[in-house]
């Protein structure tokens, strides 16, 4: 498989703030790659470097084969961005906005017309043609915005926070969109805090916080490798827990994570470790007993402190 | 620069052919009022200036006016409307469309409204009888010059300018001295020479003499220098939007 986007080493920094420290990552073609992290992660700007609006500061950065320090618009006419926020124009109608968009890609307006068409029909908005954009609910607008980043047949799509603020219905309305997208062999780069956004739609991910990847992989290889299959959620805040807790957990071959409001207790045997719950001093009804999952890698990696 | 220019241009187009009812109808009236008080209420007070009537006088000025505040409304609320709330730049930046292309598209439809503009005024000083010369067809491209020199100054304040009400300080303290000391209520001949020095720093005032000469076929060569200091600076200064919003959209 060959790779269309290779970052070595990527840097950016505003001032004293280094919003992105030194990744690496490889997409290959066909395939949806994430970005899982917090808010100010460094996902918006590792986006905004591959689609023009940031320079890249040092490290390599090479896109369809060639490698840029400000993505030039040869590179940019082979993209279709859907930014995090919203950025239709309202002054046009939802048609006019996809033909006003399609002018700068240099397509001629029959044509235009007719993949405008086509797209609104599959996003689902060919009733809304005329409509103004003010008019749109969010989930409709955030459809026209893909609709929009598709006008150019892009070979990458790069969708930042692609459902962040919509309703469930809307938001796998989209999923439902990505996935055809990705069927037709486009490849797809996505930013979310949505875990089950991350392991519906990509193939590859990478967890990010402070600038730096922590992990990468399929979302079932993280879950599986990175964290025991089984866990004990434990909803009391780190200051309510019973004292020693830890290093009674450790002794029955569990791992402890304490986050500020809950605590996980990851495990092999979750079983035989509930049943020692009175034991270790808690209250199995403020206690979960679950198969771990994406979430509780993301957890672990960004903000738990391992117990120690 | 690219043919993208001129798409940021058939945009901005677009969206005239809807908007332009609600969009000029209102900016025309100012200058209408002017005329009137100006024009007919302080002009029975004033006998003939430079051998013509005060409301030719005033009339004619008003045209480089008028086209003056089109392209600063233009290029400030319009422009700052696209590029902070509506993100249109952004939008555009997506594609293979580059921040010269955007600036440029948005001067050059700054001076298109500078010409509507001063258009509407010129038919309407003409319907009165206040043009005297075939000479005054000069004036619509003249218009698109002075057009695009006033946008070029109003979007450089722009891609430094962080809040819409920072806008005010640009009107009241540049747009409007330039506007009342241009020439156009009354002949700076009249004041100390040193004012009239200061006078060929305003650049409204050397479109008011081009606009003025034009409208009453007093050509004389002299006129060229006032065109030529108005491209002269409108391509150095052009740059400078460009840099500037460069600066702003791309970290």
């Amino acid at each position: 498989m060959t790779s269309i986007i290779k970052a070595k080493n990527l840097y950016k920094r505003y001032g004293d703030f280094t919003a992105v420290n030194g990744i690496d990552f490889c997409i290959d073609e066909g395939e949806c790659f994430g970005f899982l992290g917090p808010n100010g992660a460094g996902k918006s700007t590792t986006m905004r470097m591959l689609y023009g609006l940031s320079r890249v500061d040092a490290g390599e950065l090479t896109i369809l084969g060639e490698k840029i320090s400000l993505t030039p618009p040869a590179i940019k006419a082979q993209l279709g961005i859907v930014p995090q926020e919203d950025n239709l124009d309202p002054d046009l109608t939802v048609m006019e906005n996809l033909l006003a968009h399609a002018r700068f890609y240099g397509i001629p307006s029959s044509e235009a017309e007719a993949k405008s068409k086509e797209l609104l029909e599959f996003m689902g908005l060919d009733v809304k043609s005329d409509d103004d954009v003010e008019s749109l609910s969010g989930g409709l607008k955030r459809r026209l915005v893909i609709a929009r980043a598709l006008i150019n047949e892009p070979k990458i799509v790069i969708l930042d926070e692609p459902t962040t603020g919509l309703d469930p219905a809307a938001r796998h309305l989209v999923w439902q969109k990505l996935r055809q997208l990705k069927e037709r062999g486009i490849s797809l780069l996505l930013t979310t805090h949505y875990m089950e956004e991350a392991s519906q739609l990509c193939d590859r991910l990478v967890i990010i916080n402070q600038g730096k990847i922590l992990a990468e992989g399929s979302p079932d290889w993280l879950v599986q490798t990175l964290i025991p299959p089984e866990v004990i959620q434990v909803n009391l805040p780190s200051t309510s827990l019973p004292t020693g807790l830890v290093e009674r957990v450790k002794e029955l071959k569990a791992h402890p994570v304490i986050l500020p409001e809950m605590t996980f207790l990851f495990t092999p045997a979750g079983d035989q470790l509930w049943e020692q719950l009175s034991s270790l001093g808690l209250n199995p009804r403020s206690c979960i007993h679950r198969p771990s999952n994406l979430e509780d890698v993301y957890l672990t990696l960004t903000g738990g402190n391992l117990g120690q | 620069m690219t043919i993208n220019v001129w798409r940021v241009f058939r945009r901005h187009l677009n969206v005239l052919k809807k908007t332009w009812l609600n969009n000029l109808m209102f900016n025309f009236i100012e200058p209408f009022l002017y005329l009137l008080a100006m024009g007919f209420g302080l002009g029975n007070l004033v006998q003939e200036v430079d051998g013509i009537s005060y409301l030719q006088f005033i009339g004619l000025g008003m045209i480089a006016s008028s086209a003056m505040w089109a392209a600063t409304f233009e290029a400030t609320y319009g422009s700052f409307v696209r590029l902070h709330y509506q993100k249109t730049y952004h939008a555009m930046l997506a594609t293979p469309a580059t921040v010269a292309d955007i600036v440029l598209g948005d001067l050059l439809f700054a001076a298109l409204k500078s010409l509507i503009f001063g258009t509407v005024i010129l038919f309407v000083v003409t319907a009165i009888g206040l043009v005297h010369s075939v000479w005054a067809l000069l004036i619509f491209p003249f218009m698109l010059i002075h057009g695009f020199f006033f946008a070029t100054v109003a979007l450089t304040f722009t891609s430094w300018c962080k809040h819409i009400d920072y806008f005010n300080y640009y009107i009241t303290l540049f747009s409007t001295p330039l506007f009342l000391f241009s020439g156009i209520f009354f002949p700076l001949n009249t004041l100390p020479a040193w004012a009239q020095w200061l006078a060929w720093l305003n650049p409204l005032f050397h479109s008011v003499e081009v606009v003025r000469s034009l409208g009453l076929g007093r050509l004389e060569p002299f006129l060229l220098v006032h065109v030529i200091i108005l491209i002269a600076l409108s391509i150095l200064l052009a740059w400078l939007p460009i840099r500037m919003m460069e600066k702003r959209l791309i970290q």
